[in-house]
């Protein structure tokens, strides 16, 4: 992608695999045509996400793998409407999506929800566990719901992933451990009940060994609230472990698409075998020559 | 049994808080490195793998002290020198240390030759500059860098190329044995490989003897080294070599470690990731007995209160558990079948 490039609609990308044969029944709850974003201007352009098509399917475990700078989390903050779209269209359930104003903003945002990288920097440091709880409750139309019922939501939604609402109650988020915070921030989505979850590599700041715990309760939650999850993240593996459909991403485009196992196991696009290629693995030969 | 490069003996090591506790987070660790060979260290965070790089460098400073052990590099021990007699006559020529994020450390407003020249003219004064640049450009050729590198600034070069520059720098002295701390766990895929690669060159260019290489990434660890040693809450709790603790584990704690990793490939979907329920414990006062017995699944009402030895099991084979193989194995059989 060269810096001074005009803006143009692009030709289909070569040789996208067949469409996910997932769920292709299913109703379309997230799609979008021709999504692009650009930054800048004049000579510092940069296409980040190039007129990228999609079709996310309810109740579908999506995984978008690429590269650090491939356009995965600028892709990830227009499906949120945290930024701006450049061109194209974004649908949510059949509809153009329509986030115009801050009230329809806020009804949006009642579907979609996120998790992201940097459980720390999640948190507004000023408010208590509990605000960030009732906060939620507060979203979902809870606001006049009497103290008790409140505080038997928030103790359901803290047993699910496993805290103790009695000993967060008063505490500040910073009080809690990496994981503690990435889990209270699973308990807050299973207060809120999106229909849609983007999850922008809920597990690369944790040690490896607690990611399965996290992992766990993303994939309870989904068949608890029937939600369609979106992962964002680098690690091919743990995109092939959680989801149904892969899309391999490459400069702002999507080069590869199709089931879990076809994209991983049987790779057409040169990039994604590159991609395998380079993680190591236990049981094929970890091939250091092709570097 | 090539030539032992780095013999550790009981060494132990603690942290001083503030509030005056003693926090031992190395407790009686022995292990061997043979010449030629990598031994890899797992564990969870706030195991003590990287104060146990630490201390195997026999250079302390507050909060961290010696408090027993030896350390023997080739032949010679360490133990006991000063401070400033290791830094000067150990580190760099006998033992050599890349901490994590290491590339982050480098000072941006010098170029990459000072620090190679600051790496060897702490050990020789008399040294030329020069000589010093000859020197570099003909170990940055052999490692496979541009010598261009060596003219220019940290924030010219990528992540990955700093990482490389920071390991070419460590071991331009050609240390004996190489520590390399979580060396690519802040790189992508590629970069990581490149790293890698690098590192196991160095071993067959002569610039290190041997190496320990920490990471928490299994599949990486695996891949890398020959032995592994698998820690837990400043003990060793197993050491097998890595075919053995990936593929065959004895210690609970190795066995829930392996099964959390994950992979690209096929039959990896056919599992069930497991997690260790809980934290490591509080080392302020580590509980009595097996110190693994509050996360353990086969815990047994002695495990809290003996002391548990590492037992040998075999050559190159140690775990600390008081459950025997046959016990344990039996164990993992049993689980195994009613998962399936």
């Amino acid at each position: 992608m060269s810096m001074n490039e005009p803006l143009r609609p692009s030709a289909p990308p070569p040789q996208v695999g067949p469409p996910p044969q997932v769920g292709r029944e299913k109703q379309t709850c997230l799609s979008g045509t021709g999504v692009t974003k650009l930054f800048g201007f004049g000579r510092t352009k940069t296409l980040a996400v190039d007129h990228v098509d999609f079709n996310f399917h309810e109740g579908e475990v999506i995984s978008i793998v690429g590269e650090s700078g491939s356009g995965k989390t600028t892709l990830a903050k227009m499906l949120l409407g945290l930024i701006s779209v450049t061109e194209g269209d974004i649908y949510f359930q059949g509809q153009k999506r329509d986030i115009s104003s801050s009230r329809k903003k806020q009804e949006y945002w009642k579907n979609i929800q996120a998790i992201f990288q940097d459980p720390f920097s999640s948190y507004n440091i000023f408010s208590k566990i509990d605000d960030v709880l009732l906060d939620c409750i507060r979203m979902r139309g809870g606001q006049r719901l009497p103290k008790e019922e409140k505080v038997k939501l928030m103790t359901e939604a803290c047993s699910f992933v496993n805290l103790k609402f009695a000993e967060l109650t008063n505490k500040y988020p910073f009080e809690l451990s990496g994981g503690q915070m990435q889990r209270l921030m699973i308990a807050r989505i299973f207060l809120l009940k999106p229909k849609i979850l983007i999850a922008d590599e809920p597990t690369s700041m944790i040690d490896a060994c607690s990611r399965a715990t996290i992992l766990d309760y993303l994939m309870k939650l989904r068949d608890e609230v029937g939600m369609t999850l979106i992962f964002i993240t680098h690690d091919i593996g743990l995109a092939y472990y959680v989801s149904d459909t892969v899309f391999i991403m490459e400069k702002g485009k999507f080069v590869e698409s199709g089931s879990a196992d076809a994209v991983i196991l049987t790779p057409q696009q040169p990039y994604t075998k590159r991609l395998l290629n380079d993680v190591p693995k236990i049981y094929e030969e970890w091939d250091l020559s092709t570097v | 049994m090539g030539k032992v490069m780095l013999e550790v003996n009981d060494l132990t090591t603690k942290y001083i808080t503030r509030y005056n506790e003693d926090v031992y987070a190395v407790d009686h660790v022995s292990l061997q490195v043979e010449e030629g060979k990598t031994l890899g260290i797992a564990g969870e965070s706030g195991c003590g793998k990287s104060t146990l790089a630490l201390s195997l460098m026999g250079y302390y400073f507050p909060p961290l002290y010696y408090t027993g052990g030896e350390i023997i590099i080739d032949g010679r021990s360490i133990s006991g020198m000063k401070p400033d007699d290791v830094r000067r006559t150990i580190l760099g020529t006998e033992i050599a240390y890349i901490p994590q994020a290491a590339m982050n450390a480098l000072n941006p407003t010098r170029r990459v030759i000072n620090f190679i020249e600051d790496v060897i003219l702490a050990h020789d004064p008399t040294e030329n500059k020069k000589f010093i640049y000859e020197l570099a450009r003909a170990s940055f050729e052999t490692l496979g860098l541009p010598p261009e590198v060596l003219q220019k600034y940290p924030v010219e070069l990528s992540g990955g190329m700093k990482q490389r520059t920071v390991i070419a720098v460590s071991v331009i002295l050609r240390p004996k044995v190489l520590i390399a701390d979580e060396p690519s766990s802040a790189l992508d895929v590629t970069s990581q490989k490149m790293v890698i690669k690098m590192l196991k060159n160095l071993m067959e260019t002569g610039f290190i003897k041997s190496m320990i290489f920490i990471t928490h990434e299994l599949p990486l660890l695996y891949n890398v080294t020959d032995d592994i040693m698998v820690m837990y809450a400043g003990q060793i709790v197993e050491r097998a070599s890595a075919r053995e603790a990936v593929f065959d584990p004895l210690h609970p704690y190795s066995k829930g470690l392996m099964g959390s990793i994950i992979v690209p490939e096929s039959g990896l979907r056919d599992v069930k990731l497991t997690a260790i329920p809980g934290a490591p414990p509080n080392l302020k006062n580590p509980p009595a007995g097996c110190r693994f017995a509050e996360r353990c699944k086969y815990v047994r009402a002695e495990c809290r209160y003996t002391n548990v030895a590492l037992y040998d099991a075999g050559p190159g084979r140690a775990y600390r558990c008081i459950l025997s193989e046959k016990v344990l194995r039996d164990c993992y059989e049993h689980e195994r079948a009613i998962a399936a």
